[in-house]
């Protein structure tokens, strides 16, 4: 029997695999993919707990979808900015993107 | 061992197994590949829990959008080869370590924590009572979400030409 457990310990999986992606790549794009993983398990966790907990109210429905569209909005302008900063660098790697450092 | 269960640990064993190709491959194209797959698992996983409306979307935004805007960008930013497009920078134990004790704590806190399962009896369809929902208790929400895609929309366009008016 597939309890709430499975699916909380599924997300808490793919969020790390999602952190270990965004901490750990050079590619700026590779970061963004790891984020995106991030937001697909608290998708995922938001989905279960409302199958789970309450299944009559589609609460967690509704967040689900909020997220989702913050996540479209995030991908848009994060590689917006990675187009335009390769224009001005030439390069989209993280260690490259030192302009606010000094 | 019951059906279900086995459909969820092989849509589970398929999630896992395409979220560590995309986060471990060399080749940035390949990383966007895997990750489109292992989407597909995860709208699969939403279908398994009843949420038609969200396996749906997830398809139509990740699956259709989110990974043409990444390959898109791919393309945009690419280099002379592919191949060592997608290495991991001098971070990589110190973000291993990191994430399996992460990975530790939260499933430690999740075995440890008694849920309480509901009682209640999941619709046929999701799609009415969302709708419901989305203009009736969260239309304020709703109406916001749609601010934040045209501050999107008109950001990334700004951000796209800002690069070339500003020389």
């Amino acid at each position: 029997m597939i309890t709430l457990e499975h699916y909380l310990i599924l997300a808490a999986l793919l969020f790390c695999i999602g952190l270990f992606g965004a901490l750990t790549k050079k590619n700026a794009i590779a970061v963004l993919i790891g984020i995106e993983f991030m937001l697909n398990a608290v998708n995922i966790n938001l989905a279960a707990f409302n199958h789970f907990i309450k299944p009559e109210v589609l609460t967690g429905h509704v967040f689900v979808i909020f997220v989702i569209v913050v996540a479209a909005a995030e991908v848009a302008i994060g590689l917006a900015i990675i187009i335009s900063l390769y224009r001005n660098r030439k390069s989209t790697t993280v260690d490259d993107l030192d302009l606010l450092k000094w | 061992m019951q059906f279900s269960s086995l459909i969820f640990y092989l849509i589970a064993g398929i999630i896992v197994v395409f979220a560590l190709l995309t986060v471990l491959s060399k080749n940035l194209v390949h990383s966007a590949l895997h990750m489109v797959a292992a989407f597909i698992g995860i709208a699969a996983l939403y279908a398994l829990l009843m949420a038609d409306y969200l396996a749906v979307v997830q398809v139509l935004i990740y699956v259709g959008a989110v990974s043409i805007i990444i390959v898109f960008g791919i393309m945009l930013t690419r280099r002379e080869s592919m191949d060592q497009s997608n290495m991991p920078n001098q971070n990589r134990w110190w973000g291993l370590i990191f994430s399996v004790l992460f990975f530790i704590v939260l499933a430690r806190s999740i075995l440890l924590t008694a849920f309480v399962p509901g009682t209640g009896q999941a619709q046929e369809t999701t799609i009415n009572q969302i709708a419901d929902l989305l203009l009736g208790n969260y239309a304020i929400p709703f109406e916001l979400t749609g601010v934040i895609l045209l501050v999107a929309m008109i950001g990334a366009i700004i951000l796209g030409k800002s690069a070339r008016s500003t020389k």
